[in-house]
């Protein structure tokens, strides 16, 4: 009688801590938000008076002020086209590393995987010098291409793994019936492997566009005249008012936020949480 | 004309030997069943056939052309997995299909056989469904169904059954038999299940450490087995094992009692009868039970005989309990002799 009751009360507490966790991961995450929306939709009397409101006014002000604001469209174009080209260049080469990692066994296979991670172990900042030497050498300094190939090699480590972890759970019986069955290995992936894994492959083609829209400090080094949209805003940002601060975090933060949330399942099964 | 042949295949994994020497020829039509523990090589040999994997050396034909070289897709097989591989991005139909549009059939002829194999499979009511929606029975179904709409040459079959419940699998066994033997396609299945093996194959190769220890039909393995990894490996219970000691004129001293024999040089040989082939009688081998399990039609006794563990399967209106001493009498024309060292049978 006593063991029971001790035991709901343990398994109350336990509920209540698990509870209380979720909150305030989810407020960690969801109060800088929504602060955000709030002081983008107010206006600039609100933003910097007090005491703050909790409830945005709709007013729109600032949003439309980066509508008009020039050079604003050509940045936001220039992202989309870096964003674009890291997306397809990280998936082409990336997507053949992760099929190789999961299906053939060669020599240095873990210190490869180990390698891949090792890309991200050196801070930009420490590369960006001498990539943009180099690139002045060979003229590709303040390009798109540029720009796109420095993002494609932060976004690679992210590709190779995702799509590791999907062909992984691919059996691969599927293929070896498919080629019992008049496949070659080519025909075999392209009818069986491809239309299984394509939901992913978006998923983590959109991981890379998002890596690459949220990428600031390559942009702002390497690009003068064709500035991307984190580059462009944090060059004008840093001089402007505060709403206006806030009204263009807020038109960074929202793509990249509907992005993620569209491919979440995947991103998941990246680290190896079920993806059912 | 199907026939395979299998010319010194060996097979390596880093310093692990698969495969050592294989030599076997199955004939047109024949039912080839691979027997064996598992690691013994079995799947191994099938996947070498099938072209999933390479030899380390010697050659493999079917139907007068060498094939060892050829990837699977050329080679005139069809092949059913464990796991079913049933792809789950496609119907049931375009499973069934799907080797025939990679072969680029009319689509007059890819409707005809599907539905054909369908209902030799008893699934036409599921072309419609995707694998997810298919119970682990109808996969099978399905799974097979797709080999034989190749019409290949040689069906490969890798433990077929395994992952079926019991009663699905009788149901299952019975069924795959009749359907091949109406394909007239050469056939190479891999099991574990003894049961499976006899009942199915027309010629069974028993492995044991990627060797075949013997290549025969079901009954010949059974009454006349090459090795004594045979005869313990087929049989429930297995076959008992007894050391014999020589006496005069090839006459062997087998617990207390003397047998006729091999004409060995060994001063000991063993000698091996199977469970059911004892009765109680006045003489025999010396026995005393320690175990008695009665099982409704039969009696299984395990009995020490010669300080040894052997078990006989009695009529089951026998009055036989724990400690008791029997004389177990064999039936004479059914013992067998094999050398105690190479442990290969002894010809008498």
């Amino acid at each position: 009688m006593s063991t029971s009751l001790s035991n709901t009360s343990t398994v109350r507490a336990g509920r209540w801590v698990y509870g209380a966790s979720v909150a305030l991961l989810c407020a960690w995450v969801l109060v800088p938000i929504y602060l955000l929306l709030v002081n983008t939709l107010s206006s600039p009397a609100a933003v910097s008076g007090f005491p703050k409101s909790f409830v945005p006014e709709f007013d729109t002000a600032s949003l439309e002020f980066f509508a008009g604001f020039s050079g604003m469209v050509s940045a936001l174009i220039n992202s989309i086209y870096v964003a674009a080209i890291t997306m397809v260049l990280s998936i082409v080469i990336g997507a053949p590393a992760g099929y190789a990692l999961s299906r053939f066994d060669f020599k240095g296979k873990e210190l490869f995987r180990l390698l891949i991670l090792l890309t991200r172990a050196f801070p930009l900042p420490l590369l960006a010098l001498p990539l943009t030497v180099m690139f002045i050498q060979v003229g590709l300094d303040d390009t798109i291409f540029g720009l796109a190939l420095v993002h494609t090699t932060l976004a690679i480590p992210f590709a190779v793994l995702i799509t590791f972890s999907l062909f992984s759970g691919i059996p691969v019986e599927l293929e070896e019936a498919s080629w019992t069955l008049g496949c070659t290995r080519l025909t075999g992936f392209r009818y069986v492997v491809l239309p299984l894994i394509l939901p992913g492959i978006t998923a983590s083609a959109i991981f890379a566009f998002v890596i690459s829209w949220n990428e600031v400090f390559a942009a702002a080094v390497l690009t003068i005249e064709n500035r991307t949209l984190t580059a462009f805003l944090l060059q004008n940002l840093d001089t402007s008012p505060l709403h206006l601060k806030f009204a263009g975090g807020f038109i960074l933060v929202v793509p990249a936020l509907v992005f993620i949330f569209a491919v979440r399942k995947y991103l998941f099964a990246m680290w190896g949480i079920a993806n059912r | 004309m199907a026939e395979i042949l299998i010319k010194n295949v060996a097979k390596k994994f880093e310093t692990y030997q698969a495969l050592s020497d294989i030599n076997l020829t199955i004939s047109d039509r024949e039912f080839m069943v691979l027997l064996g523990a598992s690691g013994c090589g079995k799947t191994t040999l099938l996947r070498i056939i099938a072209g999933l994997e390479t030899a380390t050396s010697g050659e493999v034909w079917i139907g007068g052309k060498r094939i060892d070289h050829l990837p699977p897709k050329d080679r005139g097989i069809a092949m059913v997995f464990q796991n079913y591989a049933v792809f789950p991005h496609m119907t049931v139909f375009e499973n069934i299909g799907f080797g025939l549009r990679m072969q680029k059939q009319p689509e007059a002829v890819v409707q005809e056989r599907v539905k054909r194999t369908a209902s030799l499979m008893h699934i036409e009511q599921l072309l419609g469904r995707y694998s997810g929606e298919l119970s682990g029975g109808q996969r099978q179904r399905v799974a097979v169904a797709r080999a034989l709409a190749m019409e290949p040459d040689v069906i490969l079959m890798d433990e077929p059954l395994s992952n079926l419940d019991a009663l699905l699998r009788l149901e299952m066994r019975a069924e795959l038999k009749g359907v091949l033997a109406e394909s007239e396609t050469t056939a190479i299945y891999v099991t574990h299940d003894q049961v499976e093996a006899m009942s199915l194959a027309d010629r069974i190769s028993v492995m044991n450490r990627g060797e075949i220890v013997q290549a025969a039909t079901p009954m010949e393995v059974y009454r006349n087995p090459a090795a004594e990894f045979v005869a313990g490996f087929i049989g429930n219970p297995p076959m008992n094992f007894v050391v014999a000691d020589r006496a005069e004129n090839h006459q062997w001293r087998v617990a207390g009692e003397h047998y006729s024999g091999p004409k060995s040089d060994e001063d000991q040989i063993h000698f091996a009868i199977r469970p059911e082939d004892v009765v109680i009688a006045e003489t025999g081998l010396d026995a005393r039970v320690r175990l008695v399990e009665p099982l409704g039609a039969h009696l299984h006794v395990t009995c020490d005989v010669g300080g040894r563990m052997f078990r006989a399967v009695l009529d089951s209106g026998l009055e036989v309990k724990a400690g008791d001493h029997l004389k177990l009498q064999p039936q004479l024309d059914r013992i067998r002799w094999f050398d105690k060292n190479t442990t290969k049978a002894l010809e008498v």
